[in-house]
């Protein structure tokens, strides 16, 4: 594998591959093209595939030697067996789920971690949107329409941390990242996160 | 054969010296040839133990130092050893040129490839146009009926003679992709990558369907002579060409033909009132019949066919297709065509959700393509791109020089 510019891999990516052993078996849920794949596989080297609902998407993935298979993160996930992988990741897809509690249930199934990555929808500017404007917020980081985006599922920070509740895991890390995917460096409850983080990285363990 | 028949019988219209030379290869092929004697017998999946026996190959590229270069492709109904190479009796070039060769996605300035004729085929693998030893004619049906799993048990038979303990890659489209999986499930340390393309677990209802109408043209034939036409110095060509071209049909799809062919007349201003074949598809299938009986036995057509409808994997393994895949480390390509109605993408699909279920490393990619199920042997240029990035993958993983990485492109 050679030389893609480290300096191109977008800041989430390369937060979330802090979050993952390296050498462990990875399955990386809405691969896209195989960004996330790709790095994970040189910076971490791990046993790494992808799930991608769009086969374009999956066709380049492997056309870069990368696996990938075609399938829809809402109903696929259950021909995977309990525990096959180390991590199961959902990078920037839980919003676009039907069903996303059913499907962190299933990366708590499938994988002994889920590691799970999402927009903000609590964020300052988006509160700030709607309160000024009455419209649904459209910003750099959220560019669609109400009518046209494929998120048909937001949440809050704060919202995601009462689901993981509710699916009985514990969160073992979590990061707040601003749009541009630098980590908020410094601690702060959850409330001041909510606020100010563009979107969020979370390490997830079903709770024994 | 003890001897050449020069059958021009009847209406029979042949064409003498490819049929001859034809013959020829079931027995002294122009490839490669490993022969087993009657120490080393094949079991057959029927019980049967076949011996002497003889399994005719080509091989392309060299085998490296380690021995872990090799790459088995395997052939689909009625092509043969000669992947990347002329073909003896037609004349025409390798069937999988596109796809394997030098600089091509199986690159055989990297690989070193192997293809070998099936069991049960005509190309010079013991099949029912064989001389029996005992008999001094060929065997036809006294043959015992083969199966998928035999074929790619006198494959893996091949391969060990060969010195060859593991094998890179086993590659195939259609039957071809059958075997791919029969390896991998019954050989899994031994193979490294499969890429089944085109292909399925499993023949369905409907392909066992089509086979069964090709091999009662064959039998309806009188010129079949209950399998001994070769004693009675007949071929039943008709039949065979009949086969061929319900056959044919299948591997085209209803868009392809339609742009291909339309309703367009044949060298004619208008239809005839008559059953000539006033159509160009029509003419085109006979061209296709005609062409087929010069390099293919009719036998050997019973029994490829058969060894197809009796493939089922699952059922092999206690009704789950998962079972066969559990714990393997092979790491798997699999590939289909949106327009192929042979072997749909659901059946790929299949294969998919049954290596999810065995967590083993599966890649999935369905080509648009409007050319039905032969578009595997075409110019597809998305299926060579499939394959050669996950051949390189794989190459990488394996510790085997690559051509040029596409990763990070």
């Amino acid at each position: 594998m050679n030389s893609k510019d480290l300096k191109n891999v977008r800041g989430d990516h390369r937060i979330l591959c802090d979050f993952v052993e390296p050498g462990s078996r990875v399955l990386d849920i809405g691969c896209e093209d195989g960004d996330l794949l790709e790095l994970l596989i040189r910076t971490r080297n791990v046993d790494a595939r992808g799930l991608e609902l769009h086969q374009a998407g999956v066709n380049k993935c492997v056309a870069r030697g990368l696996p990938a298979v075609q399938g829809d993160a809402d109903t696929d996930l259950s021909a995977y067996p309990d525990g096959a992988f180390d991590y199961a990741i959902l990078s920037q897809t839980l919003q676009a789920t039907k069903d996303p509690k059913h499907i962190l249930g299933e990366l708590l199934r499938i994988g002994k971690r889920a590691v799970v990555s999402f927009p903000n929808f609590g964020h300052w500017r988006n509160r700030m949107q709607l309160l000024t404007r009455g419209r649904m917020p459209v910003t750099d980081y959220l560019p669609y329409s109400w009518y046209d985006t494929p998120n048909i599922h937001f949440c809050t920070i704060r919202d995601f941390v009462e689901l993981a509740g509710e699916v009985d895991a514990k969160v073992l890390r979590a990061e707040a990242l601003n749009a541009k995917g630098e980590r908020i460096g410094f601690n702060a409850p959850w409330w001041v996160w909510n606020l100010i983080g563009d979107q969020a990285i979370f390490l997830l363990e079903r709770k024994k | 054969m003890t001897n050449s028949t020069s059958a021009t019988n009847g209406d029979a219209q042949i064409n003498g010296n490819a049929q001859n030379n034809a013959l020829d290869q079931a027995n002294a092929p122009s490839s490669k040839l490993m022969c087993f004697g009657a120490d080393n017998p094949l079991m057959l999946d029927s019980g049967a133990e076949l011996a002497p026996w003889q399994i005719a190959y080509e091989t392309y590229g060299t085998l490296n130092e380690d021995k872990s270069n090799a790459v088995v492709v395997c052939h689909a109904l009625t092509g043969d050893q000669y992947v990347a190479s002329q073909n003896p009796v037609t004349g025409k070039p390798g069937w999988w040129e596109l796809m394997v060769g030098p600089g091509r996605p199986v690159d055989t300035n990297h690989y070193f490839v192997i293809c070998a004729n099936v069991l049960g085929g005509c190309m010079g693998t013991t099949g029912p146009a064989s001389t029996n030893p005992e008999t001094g004619t060929s065997y036809g049906l006294d043959m015992s009926v083969v199966t998928i799993g035999d074929m790619v048990r006198s494959q893996a038979k091949l391969v060990e003679a060969l010195g060859i303990e593991t094998l890179f890659a086993v590659v195939g489209g259609s039957m071809g992709g059958m075997q791919v999986l029969q390896w991998a499930a019954a050989y899994p340390e031994k193979v490294f990558a499969a890429v089944p393309i085109a292909s399925g677990a499993r023949h369905t209802s409907q392909n066992i369907a089509f086979h069964e109408v090709g091999r009662q043209a064959v039998m309806a034939d009188p010129d079949w002579c209950q399998g001994k036409y070769a004693q009675e110095n007949k071929r039943p060509v008709k039949g065979l060409a009949v086969a061929r071209m319900a056959a044919h049909i299948t591997y085209m799809s209803d868009e392809s033909l339609q742009q291909k062919f339309g309703r367009n007349l044949q060298d004619r201003a208008a239809i005839t009132f008559g059953f000539d074949a006033d159509f160009q598809i029509e003419s085109y299938l006979r061209h296709q019949g005609m062409t087929f009986v010069d390099r293919f036995d009719a036998n050997s057509y019973l029994y490829v066919t058969r060894a197809m409808d009796y493939f089922d994997l699952a059922a092999a393994h206690g009704g789950r297709l998962a079972n066969a895949f559990m714990h393997t480390k092979t790491r798997f390509c699999v590939m289909s065509f949106t327009t192929d109605w042979l072997f749909p993408t659901s059946e790929s699909k299949a294969i998919v959700h049954a290596l999810n279920a065995a967590a083993a490393n599966v890649s999935f990619v369905e080509i648009d393509s409007s050319r039905g199920h032969d578009a595997f042997l075409l110019d597809e240029p998305e299926m060579f791109e499939t394959m050669f990035g996950f051949m390189t993958g794989a190459a990488n993983a394996r510790g085997i020089p690559a051509p040029a990485t596409p990763i990070g492109e």
